[in-house]
């Protein structure tokens, strides 16, 4: 620990995680229109482009990622549990596609009402905590949704996981994954507009400010838990979505959904594309599916060796992210 | 009666691992602010290190017990200074994110050269067998774990308590720029700290060995137990962690015994501890209200 001086802005970066919202959000209204249609374009060609399983994987894991940036970015919360919605979201929305024959879609629903649900809790739990203690809490939580599902045989069926899904949706034949990923598509993109709406709310902004400045926000007499924890329910709620999609998507739940290393993946997704930038985890979740599919395709068996390897390269060298790095420079441009 | 102490004596011996890794993990989140995700794969590495020292060189229990804490110590002193270092002034989350990444890897590197099935680790000779009680019989290389790691806390806080060094460590944990400002080098004590700490999760490994599956997951899941227990005793304090530890270990052996029926009770009961200590005490039982970030 030498005792350089900090600058003002070393001092602002050691206290929050780096955040692009407001640099992204002062970009000229052509701007981000060029952007939305480009992605929404993207969107639209992406199972045509590459493998539509993979796709369909890369929209389940964009939810995944900015239902964990909700938080991280712009909450200031890092959940490294939130495995735990996810994955029960997948086991719920399996057990009713498989057990009450709904459309898949009604499936997701309950499977993400299920996730919020137990996000109430162990949010409520959570947000008497912050920073580092946040992290180990939330992890805690999520290991001990784990060991339950692993335990309880009878309904997740242990280790041999949740098998034979459906993908039941009014007789529409959905086995083709190219047209399972046009028929999920709309809910993303819902999904996602939701929490662009949250994070540009008026309640969106009391959670950047709780973020930024947590006792300033409790003197202005904002409830800081009570917003902390909807917070957390929604985000819980996201994830679940993503999760439920994902588990009708492979047609099988294994207990991995549930498991520490799916959490941890959600976060350096989000770390990868840039805390605080909402799409920046879409960019993320979309390399590191590709990177992963790649890696399994080749028969490269340590994943966890080129995962790790990601996560240590990004938090040493790309703390900025993919988005966060690309408003940086844009804004650097604007600014000479 | 005596199957009761027998379970207490049980529970005692599993709390002595929660123990050794929760005191490790303390000391270094006292001096460097960092919660080491990584200290699980150093206690993986150090049950695997003397199953491999014991297997493919011969080289003995006591000898391990020695060689992989100054390994293991070593080789974190070098990732302090390689990495962790450099994000010490950071959120502590870049820190936690690094380690788990580290985690990964290391896990990786030994699945990818051993695989993940489990080997065995003979009990040293000289702690095979039972010690009688009198009441009950009671394996002998767990009474020597139980009291080595008893031996070794108490030495850890006498050190911290009763020298100079461990002062400048106490003063640095609870107010660093305070102690900086005495003119004292707070840094010179960082990466020691660190590689004690990793020496601890080395040496938990080690005693591990004889009693446990060695593989290389076996450090992943306790480790996410220990951050529970750390969380219940409250992680500035290392008498709450190591006190936790037992606690839980305590608690732990109890529900396998009594509620048998239900094995996930004795799984899951340090998370439900953990959820009434942050209704009760959000600090953790001997924790300080943390400072505002």
């Amino acid at each position: 620990m030498t005792s350089a001086v900090d600058t003002p802005a070393e001092e602002s970066a050691r206290r929050t995680m780096p955040s692009g919202l407001l640099t992204v959000a002062r970009a000229p209204g052509w701007v981000r229109y060029a952007l939305l249609a480009a992605g929404l374009l993207v969107a639209l060609w992406l199972p045509r482009g590459i493998y539509p399983a993979v796709a369909v994987d890369i929209l389940c894991w964009a939810l995944f990622a900015v239902s964990v940036d909700l938080l991280l970015g712009f909450t200031g919360l890092m959940s490294f549990g939130h495995a735990a919605f996810w994955g029960t979201s997948a086991y719920v929305t399996g057990l009713v596609a498989i057990h009450a024959g709904l459309p898949f879609p009604a499936a997701v629903l309950v499977g993400a009402l299920a996730a919020a649900l137990l996000a109430l809790p162990i949010g409520y739990l959570a947000v008497k905590r912050t920073g580092i203690y946040f992290a180990m809490v939330t992890l805690a939580f999520a290991q001990m949704v784990y060991y339950v599902a692993n335990e309880w045989r009878s309904v997740t069926q242990g280790e041999n996981g949740l098998q034979g899904v459906p993908r039941e949706f009014f007789g529409v034949d959905l086995s083709d994954d190219y047209y399972f990923y046009y028929a999920i598509l709309p809910i993303v993109l819902l999904g996602l507009f939701a929490a662009w709406r949250i994070v540009h709310s008026p309640f969106g902004r009391v959670l950047v400010g709780i973020r930024d400045n947590p006792a300033r926000a409790r003197a202005l007499g904002y409830p800081v838990h009570r917003y902390k924890l909807t917070a957390f329910v929604l985000s819980g709620f996201l994830a679940g979505l993503g999760g439920g999609l994902f588990a009708v998507g492979h047609r099988f739940v294994s207990l991995d959904v549930l498991h520490w290393t799916t959490s941890g993946k959600a976060v350096i997704v989000v770390v990868l594309g840039g805390i605080g930038t909402l799409w920046g985890g879409v960019l993320g979740a979309a390399l590191v599916v590709r990177l992963e599919d790649w890696l399994s395709f080749s028969g490269f068996e340590a994943i966890g060796l080129v995962t790790g390897g990601i996560f240590v390269l990004v938090v040493l060298l790309f703390r900025r992210g993919i988005w966060g790095t690309i408003a940086h420079l844009a804004l650097r441009v604007r600014r000479r | 009666m005596s199957g009761f102490l027998q379970n207490t004596f049980n529970g005692l011996v599993s709390g002595a691992f929660y123990a050794l890794l929760a005191l490790g993990l303390a000391v270094i989140f006292g001096m460097l602010r960092v919660v080491n995700f990584a200290h699980g794969a150093f206690y993986m590495l150090g049950a695997f290190g003397a199953y491999v020292l014991l297997s493919e060189a011969g080289v003995p229990f006591w000898a391990a017990l020695v060689i992989m804490p100054v390994a293991l110590g070593l080789l974190g002193m070098l990732l302090e200074r390689a990495v962790i270092h450099r994000l010490t002034r950071l959120d502590p989350l870049y820190n936690f994110l690094l380690t788990f990444g580290l985690t990964l890897i290391l896990q990786d590197l030994v699945k990818s050269r051993y695989g993940i099935q489990s080997s065995p680790y003979a009990t040293p000779a000289e702690l095979s067998g039972t010690v009688d009680f009198g009441l009950f019989d009671f394996p002998t290389y767990r009474v020597f774990i139980l009291g080595f790691t008893v031996l070794l806390c108490v030495a850890v806080w006498w050190v911290l308590g009763r020298t100079r060094v461990g002062m400048v460590v106490r003063a640095a944990t609870e107010r660093p720029e305070l102690t900086r400002a005495f003119g004292i080098d707070v840094g010179k004590w960082v990466t020691p700290v660190f590689g004690f700490g990793i020496a601890l999760a080395g040496l938990a490994g080690v005693l591990a060995a004889p009693m446990r599956a060695v593989n290389p997951l076996m450090g992943a899941d306790l480790i996410i137990v220990v951050f529970a227990v750390v969380v219940i005793g409250g992680l500035g304090s290392i008498f709450g962690s190591v006190a936790a530890g037992f606690g839980i270990g305590l608690i732990q052996a109890w529900g396998e015994a009594y509620l048998s029926d239900f094995p996930i009770v004795s799984q899951t009961v340090v998370f439900v501890v953990m959820a009434a200590v942050l209704l009760w005490r959000p600090a953790g039982l001997f924790g300080r209200e943390e400072a505002p970030a």
